[in-house]
């Protein structure tokens, strides 16, 4: 096992601890939480191997809705960010994805922050929209959809340029 | 054959999508429903045993309160116990535990959520401890939901804070029962619907658990009526309640079990 694979699979699991034992935790103002736990599917390397990386964000996603509580909706959230992906990349970053040579350690921020103000946006409003299960809700929906991915592409981009080796 | 072998291999992406996301919803939809949300919960072994790990760690950020709360409730049951006529003092009767219709249980909370509209608690005590399905459960100051699943060692109670709870309720001033219900917009206001029009109400009155029950005894406090209004068909109001609890401070809780639970439910179906 390379030194890459074991980082990816120690920050799977850190980052579901993380999830789980911190950041569901906060409820900024009441009921803001950030996500950061998308941060994994974010920056998964771009793979053809699509079905495995299907299931390794489902695993991601129902472990996070053991915690929480919350039966699937994360694992449904997931999954569909990660089915959603390519086309997403390819429209953030556009050629540098066609030829399957994207690096996230190495990117420009300004498009990496495109990326994941879609990313955000989309997870979350799966994740509330399955929460409140109710279409006399969608204000309700809107609003928390709205916070709390202002709250979590703040955290995902802070623990990003974090972590990032080398930077631009 | 060999087409839908193709077929499968082409589309393998889309399939596998389709079939994780169906996966997905149908757990939803089960956490959905009351009575099969014991799959997949935060009672297992392991998130218990991390929830509790973390409780050790942030219990110390509330005890102050979660102190100045226990002894204000210690004060308010010593002054009854003290004022009771000697003969009516409860003894423990050596023969049998029982003491009356109610068992009481105290837990502590190692997991707390109310921003969700479906939310969990988490506690420390679980059918090892004597723990099912369907205990109330509360606190000194009010009510605070139901057991919905136990597990060797924890428990998950579904919260009054959850668009599924459906709690007998009453006034406590006279014996005007309604149910309550969250709406899923705040933390502290819960709603109370199909109260009779006929029912005198006033905006400060208290709610009460009403008797009709067979969860949670008879006139534990819920919360003071904050805003009413008359429901459309005009026979019936919609009451906000003020919770009594502070649903985002919780730490030593109350679960009661009665009885005599099965003997009434079984009278009521025949």
């Amino acid at each position: 096992m390379s030194n890459n694979q074991a980082v990816k699979i120690l920050s799977f699991f850190v980052l579901i601890l993380i999830q789980g034992l911190v950041l569901n935790h906060i409820n900024f103002l009441g009921y803001i939480n950030p996500f950061l736990y998308i941060l994994f599917i974010l920056t998964y390397p771009a793979t053809n191997n699509r079905v495995l990386f299907l299931l390794i964000s489902f695993t991601l996603g129902f472990l996070v809705d053991i915690f929480s509580d919350s039966g699937g909706i994360h694992a449904a959230a997931s999954v569909f960010l990660a089915y959603i992906r390519p086309p997403l990349l390819k429209f953030s970053f556009g050629m540098l994805y066609d030829y399957q040579s994207i690096k996230f350690s190495q990117i420009d921020l300004g498009n990496f922050f495109i990326y994941t103000t879609i990313g955000v946006i989309l997870h979350h409003l799966i994740v509330f929209s399955l929460a409140f299960f109710n279409a006399d809700m969608w204000f309700e929906i809107l609003k928390t959809t709205l916070f709390s991915s202002i709250f979590s592409i703040v955290v995902i981009l802070i623990i990003k340029i974090l972590f990032s080796t080398n930077r631009k | 054959m060999q087409q839908i072998v193709n077929f499968v291999l082409r589309n393998k992406t889309f399939l596998m999508f389709m079939l994780l996301f169906s996966i997905s919803l149908a757990l939803t939809i089960l956490n959905h429903s009351y009575h099969q949300s014991k799959y997949f919960n935060s009672t297992n072994v392991i998130t218990g045993g991390l929830y509790k790990w973390r409780n050790g760690i942030t219990q110390y950020f509330n005890l102050r309160s979660q102190n100045d709360m226990l002894l204000e409730e210690n004060e308010r049951l010593r002054q009854i116990v003290f004022n009771l006529p000697p003969k009516d003092m409860p003894v423990s009767d050596s023969l049998s535990n029982r003491l009356g219709m109610f068992n009481i249980y105290s837990a502590k909370v190692y997991k707390n959520s109310y921003a969700l509209p479906n939310n969990y608690i988490t506690i420390n005590k679980g059918s090892k401890n004597g723990l099912k399905q369907d205990f109330g459960v509360f606190t000194s100051k009010g009510i605070l939901g139901i057991v919905d699943d136990v597990s060797n060692s924890y428990a998950r109670v579904q919260s009054v804070l959850n668009t599924k709870s459906r709690i007998n309720a009453q006034l406590k001033n006279s014996n005007h029962i309604g149910s309550l219900r969250w709406n899923g917009k705040s933390a502290e206001l819960v709603q109370l619907v199909d109260v009779s029009k006929f029912a005198q109400i006033k905006i400060g009155d208290t709610i009460v658990t009403g008797g009709q029950s067979t969860i949670f005894p008879q006139g534990i406090l819920i919360g003071a009526i904050s805003n009413f209004k008359i429901d459309q068909g005009g026979d019936t109001y919609t009451i906000d309640l003020k919770l009594f609890n502070d649903m985002t401070n919780l730490g030593h809780v109350y679960v009661v079990e009665n009885n005599d639970a099965e003997e009434i439910k079984s009278l009521d179906m025949n």
